[in-house]
């Protein structure tokens, strides 16, 4: 008898099964690089363009773009600074706190969030929630219009960037939510055993147990929530009240405008040069959703260590 | 550029094959009474342009079409400078524009559609008011002069009873709401011929260039008409600018022409158009107009959009020369013009403007 194990044989299926996963892995990063390639190769022509020939004749390229990013990232931010603490709440409540039935029938709920189009979002933005928050904002301006969040003018649609963040927020909570509870489920067993059985409150267990476990993919969940967000087009071209300015003030009728919903209100019109400049400003939109998500890796990497997973 | 270009013609292209298939089919089905009346005219025409002549290409389209079985006719509402760069390009056998092709781009010539020599003409086809539109209690409408509008969306002027409203509006109760002007926050040619208003009527005041993008940082932007409509509606103290057909229930401003004070109507619109001379130094059968945003003529509405419709004056091709002309007579005839006023909201033409647009569609081939 020899001791040499046997090796499988090698069946059709697990040929033809092997090779299409191949195909599909090669096939996500061919369209990647065709996207990237297209953004490039159309953007040339508005970066070695006259700067005056781009709209509102700015000193250059980069003096154009530069409030759109902000405006990108300064949405997304805030859409993220209300979404994640309530996400976190919301799948905590379902994998820990809440019965079994309510824990499911609040599950589907909030997986519909996620199922709504933007558009209606937008329609609901601008419809609803917008006349809804102006008398809010008059009296923020009025009573605390000395901070700078909230200087004065106000704005009297209520049609600022911080309506487009609550809405942005309402959008990426589904998204957050659904992958922290998945995560949250995960927790071992026995960790949240033990740390009970050591005397921990659920709170506690919470915090020793399902947090650290969970932290990671908690960041995951964000990031791809921010991507959501960094990139919603219909929304921020319905509800914003756009304008060509880097500004902090929640409450103003001049927002800073997004990338995304910039091209969505300008391309219709665009020619020339004018459609290069909104597709470089994609490009930038690209290049910001690279590096956000580069980062997100890097900590998920670095904290990985430190979870209590191992 | 030219791979843009393309892909336009491209899409148009593909675009007219699929609405070429479709109408044909509909209307051997739906109207086959008509075709012993309808002309023995065949074949596809292709068009692209401004948004804003969308709605009133739509109307003209369909009825066309209908008293004409074998013809179909496409519009891509592109865009004004799309329009005239696929035009030029020859992608296209008629364009509609804002404005209308300026010295310059006529004596470059080029238009790849039209035979070797042959000039273009330029008809304004489609004229419509724009109203100036606000949200106040209980106001229906304000007599206003150049100064004080340019005024108000500059956000030089910042409540409704500022003295210069009042002082025009004397026995209207004005509040003290602070004033919140709504612009457009896409690029369009409402804009641009508001703001070409505003340069001109009150250059002191209003010191930008026409353009379709809103010069300035004041105010609330919304996108599209419906957006500024909406804007207005759901706000408080606020004004904006929209095409006159989407006004509604809205308080409009009487604009100060002279030293009356005039409201938005169609026959206002069109007389404007009259007042105003041809530009000088083209051919008889190119209508390009010379908006005179400061007459004081009788009558007249100067906040006025006008769109071109270009054609060649010969074709290249002449079937599609016969095909051009015979549409332009439609939309210039009064049937055309009435049922644009109507589905789109635009002014039907004077008779002497009539007059001289047969005249430039006569010589069409």
């Amino acid at each position: 008898m020899t001791t040499a194990i046997p090796r499988a044989k090698v069946r059709p299926a697990d040929r033809i099964f092997s090779g299409s996963t191949l195909f599909a892995g090669v096939l996500i990063l061919v369209a990647l690089a065709a996207v990237a390639l297209f953004l490039i190769v159309q953007s040339i022509p508005a970066l070695v363009a006259d700067p005056a020939e781009l709209e509102g004749s700015p000193t250059s390229f980069w003096a154009y773009v530069a409030p759109l990013a902000f405006g990108t990232v300064w949405a997304a931010a805030l859409a993220l600074l209300f979404a994640f603490p309530l996400s976190i709440g919301i799948a905590l409540f379902i994998s820990h706190y809440a019965p079994r039935r309510i824990a499911q029938g609040l599950g589907y709920i909030i997986d519909l969030l996620a199922a709504v189009p933007s558009v209606v979002f937008g329609l609901w933005g601008i419809k609803v929630l917008a006349p809804f928050l102006t008398p809010f904002y008059d009296w923020l301006v009025s009573n605390f219009g000395w901070f700078p969040l909230f200087a004065p003018p106000v704005s009297g649609t209520g049609r600022t960037v911080l309506t487009v963040a609550v809405v942005l927020a309402v959008m990426i909570i589904p998204i957050i939510t659904a992958l922290s509870r998945e995560i949250f489920l995960q927790t071992p067993r026995l960790h949240e055993e033990a740390a009970l059985a050591l005397g921990a409150t659920r709170l506690e267990m919470i915090q020793i147990a399902v947090l650290p476990f969970g932290r990671a993919g908690i960041i995951s969940a964000a990031m791809l929530g921010l991507g959501r967000a960094l990139g919603e087009t219909m929304v921020v071209a319905m509800v914003l009240s756009p304008a060509v300015v880097i500004s902090f003030v929640l409450t103003s009728s001049t927002n800073p405008s997004t990338i995304a919903g910039n091209i969505a209100l300008k391309f219709p019109d665009a020619y020339g040069v004018g459609v290069n400049a909104l597709v470089a400003t994609g490009l930038i939109l690209f290049i910001i959703t690279l590096v956000i998500n580069s980062i997100a890796r890097f900590i998920v990497n670095r904290r990985k260590a430190f979870s209590g997973a191992n | 550029m030219n791979s843009t270009r393309l892909g336009r013609a491209a899409v148009i292209a593909m675009a007219g094959t699929i609405l070429l298939s479709s109408c044909a089919t509909n209307e051997a089905g739906s109207t086959p009474s008509e075709s012993d009346t309808g002309s023995e005219l065949t074949g596809t025409m292709v068009g692209a342009g401004s948004s804003a002549v969308g709605a009133a290409q739509e109307t003209w389209i369909a009825e066309y079409q209908t008293a004409n079985d074998g013809v179909t006719i496409n519009y891509d509402p592109s865009g004004s400078g799309a329009g005239r760069e696929t035009f030029l390009a020859g992608g296209s056998d008629f364009a509609g524009t804002d404005r209308a092709f300026n010295d310059e781009e006529v004596a470059a010539g080029g238009f790849a559609a039209c035979a070797p020599d042959s000039g273009i003409v330029q008809l304004p086809l489609y004229v419509s008011p724009i109203a100036v539109i606000f949200s106040l209690d209980g106001i229906g409408s304000l007599d206003l002069d150049p100064a004080t509008i340019a005024g108000i969306f500059a956000g030089k002027i910042t409540s409704w009873d500022a003295p210069e409203i009042a002082a025009l509006n004397e026995g209207v109760e004005l509040p003290s709401t602070s004033i919140t002007p709504v612009h457009r926050s896409d690029d369009s040619g409402t804009t641009e011929n508001f703001t070409d208003y505003l340069g001109a009527a009150a250059p002191d005041v209003w010191t930008y260039e026409a353009d379709g993008v809103w010069p300035i940082e004041s105010g609330e932007a919304a996108q599209g008409t419906s957006g500024v409509v909406d804007a207005v509606t759901n706000g408080t103290g606020t004004i904006g600018y929209a095409d006159a057909s989407r006004a509604g229930d809205l308080g409009t401003v009487a604009v100060q022409v002279g030293d009356k004070f005039v409201e938005y109507s169609p026959e206002a619109a069109a007389a404007i158009v009259d007042a105003s001379p041809f530009i000088k130094g083209r051919p008889d059968f190119d209508l390009s107009i010379e908006l005179d945003r400061t007459s004081d003529a009788e009558g007249v509405y100067p906040i006025v959009l006008v769109a071109y419709l270009v054609g060649c004056e010969t074709y290249l091709d002449s079937d599609q020369g016969a095909l051009a002309k015979d549409y332009f007579t439609y939309m210039a005839s009064p049937e055309g013009q009435a049922i644009a006023a109507t589905d789109a909201g635009s002014a039907p033409i004077s008779d002497a403007l009539f007059e001289k647009v047969t005249a430039a569609i006569d010589i069409m081939s």
